[in-house]
């Protein structure tokens, strides 16, 4: 039973084809890293499966409920239901590359927020609830109050994977969680995602980390060019990479 | 001197609340700002968000509103509503509207509320569209429906961001309301004014109706400092 399933997923701006045709199954507990050059169509695919971006062809399955969809004029797929896709949504929390909290909230403002809001979960509940993830993340209760424009990069970030955690979400997407970093606050946050891939969440993350994908993940997928080049167990794929492409791409990077 | 005390003891309380029959001086000119810019600020948000719909049905009517709100004198638009209006025999002819129309403050206040509405309109919408698109992307990958976004995160957020612009405009309005006296409201320039004819002590008779508007000034931005500091603490840098 797949927690998440994407099924030849395509992506066309235009007339140009980002995605070719893109599939992942993720079951409960899998770690999948997608790895891949700039422009290789990694983080596009990642926001397609919540349709932040509409995808132009493909089947998307949260659970075994799929994400009902239409054509729109130009071509693109967009939720038949827009109830449906909301509730879906809260069963995919993400995380995003620029942390995306709200600023005109507080760190636990933000982390009770959908929780209340989306959820219809009761707010001293939420209270605990953030409470719990944000001591998870590291985060001392002094910081409960500040606003994230107050915070470092690291914390932001940790914010918002406690803000994901709130939602006792099914899959967790990772949109380059640690590209908008400085290189001393990356760490703090991968350790993070460490512990939560050793609890058995199930992930599924956009990185440039080759480390993280090595030692953390348990699926590794190459894309390049808007197709899956190379995927499987990372200690083989990533050790010794049977395409040229993830061979040059590896070697392009130092870990 | 002698004069201002003289001014001041046979007419001060004109100038601050009642000319002895009904509201006037201050109190006039500060119920009639409260009045506007309360009407103003409740139909300046749904206009505000219709204005930045990309539909353009929805947008283009509240464009033209603002639009001719904003292109036009104040002055006039009072003048035409105060006197333009009811000389059409159509509303002397509906009870209703000749009711309405007849009252000056009726006039006046129509005529305020729409005008700070326009410009309200158009503060709040351009605070709208400068809302971080990430925000707005995150309100909608946690499940949040369109109206969940909007109430939760875009007007909030816009809402705060507005302050300084918005004091401005409330600040802007109190000075507008010096024109009320052309349809009759005995608001505090009309009582200078009235003052003046009496005494002919000019200097004297809008001398203290400056100092009046200035204070209301000074106490106005006091109490946008404190919303300031309340409501956009998230944008002020980092307090070791």
């Amino acid at each position: 039973m797949y927690q998440l399933t994407v099924d030849e997923l395509h992506k066309q701006y235009g007339t140009h084809e980002v995605l070719k045709g893109v599939s992942l199954q993720a079951k409960a507990g899998d770690v999948i890293s997608i790895i891949g050059s700039s422009g290789s169509g990694k983080s596009t695919f990642l926001r397609c499966i919540n349709f932040l971006e509409q995808p132009s062809q493909g089947r998307i399955f949260v659970g075994n409920e799929e994400v009902r969809t239409v054509s729109d004029k130009n071509g693109a797929l967009r939720a038949a239901d827009p109830r449906q896709l909301q509730r879906l949504r809260t069963r995919l929390a993400m995380v995003f590359q620029h942390f995306n909290l709200w600023g005109h909230m507080t760190v636990l403002e933000n982390v009770i927020e959908a929780p209340v809001n989306v959820l219809g979960l009761d707010r001293d509940e939420a209270i605990v609830r953030a409470r719990r993830y944000l001591a998870k993340v590291g985060l001392a209760s002094a910081v409960e109050d500040k606003y994230p424009s107050h915070l470092s990069g690291g914390q932001q970030q940790r914010v918002a994977i406690a803000r994901a955690l709130a939602m006792e979400p099914d899959v967790m997407l990772f949109d380059e969680p640690t590209s908008a970093l400085d290189p001393e606050l990356v760490g703090e946050v991968l350790r993070v995602m460490q512990a939560l891939a050793e609890e058995g969440r199930t992930m599924v993350v956009v990185t440039h980390e080759m480390g993280f994908a090595r030692e953390v993940s348990n699926h590794v997928i190459f894309l390049h060019q808007g197709r899956i080049e190379e995927q499987g167990d990372p200690k083989q794929v990533l050790v010794a990479p049977k395409s040229e492409r993830l061979a040059q791409f590896l070697s392009g990077s130092l870990k | 001197m002698n004069e201002i005390i003289a001014i001041v003891q046979e007419y001060g309380q004109a100038y601050l609340w009642s000319d002895g029959y009904r509201l006037s001086g201050l109190a006039m000119t500060l119920w009639l700002l409260l009045l506007s810019i309360a009407i103003g600020f409740v139909m300046s948000v749904p206009l505000a968000v219709a204005r930045v719909s990309s539909n353009r049905f929805i947008s283009g009517p509240v464009w033209l509103y603002t639009y001719v709100f904003r292109g036009t004198p104040l002055y006039i638009q009072l003048l035409i509503i105060y006197s333009g209006i009811y000389s059409l025999e159509s509303v002397r002819t509906q009870p209703l509207l000749d009711a309405f129309f007849r009252e000056g403050f009726n006039c006046t206040l129509l005529a305020f509320a729409l005008n700070t509405c326009a410009y309200t309109t158009e503060v709040f919408a351009g605070m709208i569209r400068e809302t971080p698109h990430g925000e707005i992307e995150a309100a909608r990958a946690y499940g949040m429906s369109r109206f969940t976004l909007y109430r939760r995160i875009i007007l909030p957020s816009a809402l705060r961001r507005a302050l300084p612009s918005y004091s401005n405009e409330v600040i802007l309005m109190l000075h507008s309301t010096s024109i009320a006296f052309t349809a009759t409201v005995p608001d505090l320039l009309k009582v200078a004014r009235d003052v003046n004819s009496a005494t002919y002590a000019s200097f004297e008779a809008f001398g203290i109706a400056a100092v009046l508007y200035a204070s209301v000034v000074f106490a106005l931005v006091w109490l946008f400092r404190r919303c300031e500091r309340r409501w956009l603490a998230f944008l002020q840098p980092r307090a070791h």
